[in-house]
């Protein structure tokens, strides 16, 4: 069950809601058949809860947005991008646990 | 710290974890298995499995898990998702170590597998994601249309080569000798399909390109000859690391790090068994994997009635 407070993120608009914003964004590329991406969602869940008004979370399918899926060059799923400033600054491919999702956060805090 | 001791703790939830877990439920020992991050393990990964005995046509690898899982959940096998972050096995109880609390448990059963072993070159890391893959059947989606390079030479390389060609316009299988470790079955579905070359006896020495993967350098070890070759993807299947890191100086293991076993599948701990690929590098079957969870469910079983507890 996704949380309320995850954006759903499109090649439409992802320059406004991730490239414009003021806050820090975490970003999950997925898709539905991917396993492991299903594993990862409680963590992504967990996030957007835990730093609610201080990052933005949201979620990128692959499948429905080649747009940004090519721009960042994503060839492996899942991915987590923190972006701050409509910059890469950190990234996280496969499947990992909230602990290194918030450590990789904090660091950019 | 509410829990009381449990009579069995299992760590794993791949056939071997999950099977161990049956067994110990059915034998009524009320078994607590802790799944891990990959939970259903390897199989998770797969596609569809024809050779577990019992499916005639096949099933997939993540409908098995599901149905072993639901199997133990039957007999009151209890889970719990996440990692376990430490196992102190120098006092009785052992002591199970999670993100939230400690278990304390009297038999331990260690089921934590393996995971892909990458070539450990500094190009693959900042590549991984962006060309460079350890599953087929999550990232080969991504590859349509475009040359690709599978390293490796066992079951499991010739098995993603051959799965990644309904996407890519060709594979190049990268193996280091001269013949391939798979079985001949794979083999042959390997050599009849038209989208497949090897480059033999070439080793990987570096993954070219800046953002995404461009090409893989390899060198022949026959000839020391090096080249190119432009992919725009690389996936590793080079075989597996068992994933014993929790229990380095508390367990005998061998030069790879698997755990030893003897005795079926006793540990140098008594009161601690291991199943599946953790103690496995020889035979790494989902049906081996099975059978030696029961093995150590059985096992375990008998040395909780020895100890009279």
């Amino acid at each position: 069950m996704a949380s309320d407070k995850i954006v759903t993120l499109t090649d439409g608009n992802f320059d406004s809601d991730v490239i414009s914003n003021a806050q820090p964004v975490l970003v999950d590329f997925w898709a539905e058949w991917c396993g492991p991406c299903r594993a990862l969602a409680p963590a992504i869940d967990a996030m957007a809860t835990d730093y609610a008004g201080k990052v933005s979370v949201g979620k990128l399918n692959v499948d429905e947005n080649p747009e940004i899926t090519m721009r960042y060059m994503v060839r492996g799923i899942p991915t987590v991008m923190l972006f701050k400033g409509g910059k890469v600054v950190d990234q996280m491919v496969g499947l990992v646990d909230k602990g290194s999702l918030k450590q990789m956060v904090d660091r950019h805090m | 710290m509410a829990d009381a001791i449990r009579s069995v703790t299992i760590v794993g939830s791949g056939p071997a974890g999950l099977t161990a877990a049956l067994y110990t439920a059915r034998a009524n020992l009320k078994p607590l298995l802790f799944e891990g991050l990959e939970a259903g393990g390897q199989l998770m990964l797969t596609t569809a499995v024809d050779n577990f005995p019992g499916f005639q046509d096949g099933i997939m690898g993540p409908d098995l898990m599901a149905a072993m899982r639901a199997q133990a959940e039957r007999f009151g096998a209890e889970f719990r998702g996440g990692n376990v972050t430490g196992i102190t096995l120098g006092d009785r109880p052992f002591r199970v170590a999670t993100g939230d609390g400690d278990v304390e448990t009297r038999a331990l059963i260690i089921a934590t597998g393996a995971s892909a072993r990458l070539l450990g070159l500094p190009s693959e890391r900042t590549l991984l994601g962006h060309g460079v893959s350890t599953c087929a059947t999550c990232d080969g989606f991504f590859f349509r249309g475009k040359p690709i390079a599978v390293v490796g030479g066992g079951d499991s390389a010739i098995e993603e080569a051959t799965f990644l060609t309904r996407f890519a316009s060709h594979v190049t299988i990268i193996h280091r000798r001269d013949s391939l470790r798979a079985s001949k079955i794979m083999q042959d579905k390997a050599r009849a399909n038209h989208k497949i070359s090897f480059e033999w006896n070439a080793e990987v020495t570096d993954i070219l390109g800046a953002g995404g993967v461009e090409a893989v350098r390899v060198r022949h070890v026959d000839t020391g000859m090096e080249k190119t070759i432009p992919v725009e993807g690389v996936f590793v299947a080079i075989g597996h690391t068992p994933n014993t890191d929790l229990f380095k100086g508390q367990l005998d293991m061998d030069a790879a790090g698997y755990l030893v076993t003897h005795a079926g599948t006793r540990t140098s701990v008594a009161g601690v068994f291991a199943c599946g690929d953790v103690q496995d590098h020889i035979y790494r079957q989902a049906i081996t994997a099975a059978g030696s969870g029961c093995m150590a469910a059985m096992d375990a079983e008998r040395y909780l009635e020895e100890s009279g507890i």
